[in-house]
């Protein structure tokens, strides 16, 4: 039996793993797809930040050396392999190659990540509407031509991020749009898309997709105050595609079945698992990290998946002086991080979350 | 093959070796081991189903293999997620209509 299980070989699940490993558990990291990295693998930008936190290096790149320093520590892999169900005796069953196989490890680590959130628009389920990531992922890891024309709805950082890669990638980007009268992302990121001619509109959403098989234009409007379309404001961009980048979900199922307590806490990205500062659910052997803890950054997830991978190892093993100091390190770069205006959104949603006292 | 990135700034990609596969019985190329679904949409088709109620053309969303949009019928297969799901020489690709058939 392995000590940890981490489900998750992104930005978290690995850190975690590289860290639990490093202190001298024995490790298997599981992940559905075919290479370790999660969403690292598709993003081309360099990453801010300290060197610490792989400044100036691209996800791609950080992909392949976290990768590396799997196989170097000899971290166990499962790869294509998809963790469908979570079990009364504390197993789990991991689908692959069309076999349940059942797995049971002493702790586990939670690094799941998020979904992407659909919009609710008419005609919103035409070919041609997609996730800002699911374009991202066709053009940046298979080489796909995406489209001719893209409108991107939402401005957060990967709203900002993917038209600069569909530019680079020689697709038009009509506009990103968003609802809310600011840009919701960095504003260095906002600042290059702008430099690339494309327009941000704010105080704007999309009201429908046109298209008969797919997606050939769509309408977007102004809105007011309240958040309500202007009538009259309407306006019809000609596109192929159009990206929705309106955040994320956690991707908690497995933690339902679990038994984990689940709370809402919108700040967070929704339903998110109950988790202390050292990121311990309700039940005491499973831990989680990255965007299933809150929808969040690279940067932190690979924080939060080194405080959980050394705890997972002093649950088991006992308190030790070399994991208190990875622990008590990535805290102080979160803090310092989370000290960005960016940031208080998950602030506020941690002061909820370790605010009050558990529910039995 | 058309539908392909040819030149990039940053990525160089790795493609495994040209296979055929079929889609409605046409014959299309693709690259072995990428997901189905990517090697439709470089052919040029986006619509992979029909929904269940409605009969509305449907494509890929999340292509991540979370959303189930992209369900079609693969080698007489119903419900395979073509957004994950590698592609091999030889692959019966099909639409799928509705809650698709169990064999053929």
């Amino acid at each position: 039996m392995f000590d940890i299980c981490v489900i998750g070989g992104g930005p978290a699940g690995l850190n975690a793993g590289i860290v639990a490993r490093e202190l001298g558990a024995s490790v298997l990291i599981i992940d559905d797809n075919p290479v370790l990295g999660g969403q690292l693998i598709k993003q081309t930008h360099k990453f801010f930040g300290s060197k610490d936190h792989y400044c100036g290096v691209r996800g791609i790149d950080i992909a392949k050396i976290l990768s590396q320093k799997v196989e170097e520590l000899g971290i166990e892999v499962l790869l294509n392999a998809t963790v469908v169900g979570y079990y009364d005796d504390d197993s789990i069953g991991v689908l692959k190659n069309e076999e349940l196989i059942p797995i049971k490890a002493k702790c586990y680590i939670f690094a799941t990540g998020a979904s992407e959130n659909m919009l609710a628009f008419e005609n919103s389920d035409l070919p041609g509407v997609y996730g800002a990531g699911a374009v991202q992922t066709m053009m940046n890891v298979y080489g796909v031509i995406p489209g001719k024309r893209a409108l991107v709805v939402g401005s957060g950082n990967i709203g900002l991020i993917v038209p600069y890669q569909l530019l680079q990638a020689g697709v038009e980007v009509a506009a990103i749009i968003e609802i809310l009268p600011r840009v919701g992302g960095y504003y260095v990121h906002a600042a290059k898309i702008k430099r690339a001619g494309v327009p941000i509109l704010l105080r704007h959403t999309i009201i429908e997709a046109r298209g008969k098989e797919c997606v050939e234009s769509a309408v977007i409007t102004e809105v007011d105050d309240q958040f309500e379309c202007i009538k009259g404001k309407e306006k019809i961009i000609e596109c192929d595609m159009i990206l929705i980048a309106v955040g994320l979900s956690p991707l908690c199922e497995l933690l339902y079945q679990a038994g984990c307590e689940i709370r809402y806490i919108p700040e967070l990205g929704g339903n998110v698992p109950y988790y202390n500062e050292d990121l311990q659910t309700s039940r005491p052997h499973i831990f989680v990290c990255g965007d299933l803890a809150s929808v969040e950054e690279a940067s932190t997830a690979m924080l939060e998946g080194k405080i959980a991978g050394a705890r997972a190892y002093e649950y088991l093993y006992g308190k030790n002086d070399r994991a208190e100091e990875i622990v008590s390190t990535a805290k102080q770069e979160l803090k310092t991080i989370r000290m960005s205006p960016f940031e208080q959104r998950i602030v506020e949603g941690h002061r909820k979350l370790f605010g009050r006292e558990r529910q039995a | 093959m058309n539908g392909y990135i040819t030149h990039h700034p940053i990525l160089e990609f790795k493609r495994g070796k040209k296979v055929k596969f079929y889609f409605e019985d046409k014959e299309l190329e693709g690259y072995e081991g990428m997901p189905i679904a990517a090697a439709l949409h470089a052919a040029g088709i986006r619509v992979l189903r029909y929904s269940e109620k409605y009969h509305r053309p449907r494509g890929f969303f999340c292509a991540v293999g979370k959303c189930s949009s992209c369900l079609m019928e693969v080698d007489g297969r119903a419900n395979v997620m073509v957004c994950m799901e590698p592609l091999k020489e030889g692959m019966q690709v099909r639409r799928q209509k509705g809650k698709g058939r169990l064999g053929v």
